[in-house]
């Protein structure tokens, strides 16, 4: 009889709208560097390693909790014009905080294996799929390079196939945009300000860059997660 | 890009008669004999050139730097331009104009090819032109009417632009563009115009697009590509939008092409009133003949 009581009392707290507990919505931060802006020079400078992390990074997160925030609200009081409005800010920003958040991770300094090509379970595949590392490198920099606008050119793999795939996506769309299976195992990041103050518009030398700081080891470690 | 001048096109995508009208005249073939025929055996045709902004390249310091206009003009335009000569040569885009590459090109949004580089040629030239040294400040005359009659003031016009060129996730422009009497589905065409029907306009567009494509007379642009604006403001694009607004767009420009606008629009309603007359005149016509023809076959029957 009681708990009959307890029960009813709860759903009908519910249906009023009172919160006992506050769900409030999950924000997110500016992951910390795993190493000096300095540290990928001369391929990247520090220059631009700051700006990007603190300027841009930080701003898709601001915008994304934002987004956030306003989604909240609008879905607890059904307003599905404004969720609806809100999809493009959320995927863009989202997209951007999920894209960076990779990034950082998937370069590192050379004195922390930087440009040192993979080896096990992740080298093989790659020589099986693609020929070899030279190939996935010219792959990837040819999509980079003839990329219009803003976008990422992504190494990733279909963890359901087990399958390597070189792919592009616009804007700041995520990998997972392209196949809901594909996990990132190495991004470019091809937006103009992530070289710009450094290679100006030669893109090409940047992309031919960025492989002297590629963190391999990393890419690796996802492969073979994704693999068990 | 791919420098390599492309195979000839296919003709399939020439656009179907009466999709828009500056189509509908574009007939490459018979363009491209009258071009042998006057030409003789050799056919040239001049390629397209960079143009210089219309002011030296220091004249909108300090709120564009000569530093942007070296790699924006100098690096960046100059590729679109130089690409799309090597892109074209040979081909049946080659005795087109930058306008018509344009509209062909983008192919209903399945785009060719050239249709990047010729956009973006197109796009930068009108960019320089819409600013001027000691620019910003307040339109006048007949486009302020429009403005205020169409955004219900200057200040909120410029708020819906600053927003529009803020809110372009990634590359893109924009636009503030003339909208003759359409309606608001992008291939109709309204057969009741009115003075009213004939707008201003804001749109934002990704990449290279620009409202060529909907058959809108842009008016005034803003390039929100990163490169147009990173080197002087770094990630600080409203800072930027700001600056244009203020101290960089150059009204007068803006007018002038008000004023073609509306004159393209006002020759395009003679013509396609022209048009119907003749069609009604035709049909007419078509009616008599029918008549006689009933009337003789009686009387042959007779």
């Amino acid at each position: 009889m009681a708990l009959r009581t307890i029960i009813t009392k709860r759903t009908l707290a519910g249906a009023l709208g009172f919160r006992q507990q506050h769900r409030s919505v999950q924000t997110f931060s500016l992951p910390d560097l795993p190493y000096d802006y300095g540290a990928l020079e001369p391929a990247i400078t520090g220059e631009i390693m700051q700006l990007h992390h603190q300027k841009h990074h930080q701003t898709y997160i601001t915008n994304y909790n934002k987004a956030l925030e306003q989604l909240h609200e609008a879905i607890t009081k059904g307003d599905t014009p404004t969720v609806a409005k809100l999809q493009s800010a959320i995927k863009f920003n989202g997209g951007g905080h999920i894209n960076h958040s990779v990034f950082w991770k998937n370069l590192a300094p050379v004195r922390d294996g930087g440009g040192e090509p993979p080896k096990g379970s992740l080298g093989s595949a790659i020589d099986i799929h693609f020929g070899s590392i030279e190939a996935v490198i010219q792959n990837m920099n040819a999509e980079g390079a003839a990329l219009q606008g803003s976008g990422w050119v992504w190494l990733g793999m279909d963890k359901e196939l087990k399958r390597l795939v070189i792919e592009i996506t616009s804007n700041q769309d995520p990998l997972v945009i392209k196949g809901p299976n594909l996990v990132p195992l190495l991004g470019i990041d091809v937006w103009e300000h992530a070289y710009y103050l450094q290679y100006k518009n030669v893109k090409p030398d940047y992309l031919k860059n960025i492989w002297k700081v590629m963190n391999w080891k990393y890419a690796s470690e996802v492969y073979e997660k994704e693999c068990r | 890009m791919a420098a390599t001048p492309s195979a000839t096109l296919p003709s399939t995508f020439l656009p179907c008669p009466g999709f828009r009208e500056s189509c509908r005249t574009l007939n490459w073939r018979t363009h491209k004999k009258q071009l042998v025929r006057k030409a003789g055996a050799v056919k040239v045709r001049a390629k397209f050139e960079l143009e210089p902004p219309p002011y030296p390249m220091n004249a909108l310091e300090p709120h564009m730097s000569r530093t942007t206009f070296e790699y924006h003009w100098g690096k960046h335009h100059r590729a679109y331009v130089d690409n799309l000569n090597k892109q074209i040569v040979g081909t049946e885009l080659d005795d087109l104009t930058l306008e018509d590459i344009i509209l062909v090109t983008y192919n209903r949004g399945d785009l060719l090819p050239p249709f990047n580089n010729a956009a973006q040629a197109w796009n930068h030239q009108f960019f320089w032109e819409s600013m001027k040294p000691g620019g910003g400040g307040k339109p006048s005359g007949e486009l302020l009417e429009l403005i205020n009659r169409d955004f219900g003031s200057f200040e909120a016009f410029v708020k819906e632009f600053k927003t529009a060129a803020a809110t372009q996730f990634g590359s893109g422009w924009a636009w503030l563009a003339y909208k003759a009497n359409r309606l608001d589905v992008g291939n109709a065409s309204n057969p009741h115009p009115s003075d009213e029907d004939k707008k201003l306009v804001i749109v934002k567009t990704a990449n290279a697009v620009n409202p060529l494509v909907w058959d809108y007379s842009p008016l005034l642009t803003i390039d929100v590509w990163e490169h147009a604006y990173h080197l002087d403001f770094r990630s600080r694009r409203a800072e930027y939008i700001s600056i244009f607004m203020e101290k960089l767009v150059s009204w007068e420009a803006v007018s002038s092409r008000l004023e073609a606008a509306k004159a393209q629009a006002a020759e395009r309603e003679k013509e396609e009133e022209r048009k119907r007359r003749e069609e009604e005149e035709e049909y007419q016509a078509g009616d008599e003949v029918r008549e006689m023809y009933v009337e003789s076959t009686d009387s042959e029957a007779e």
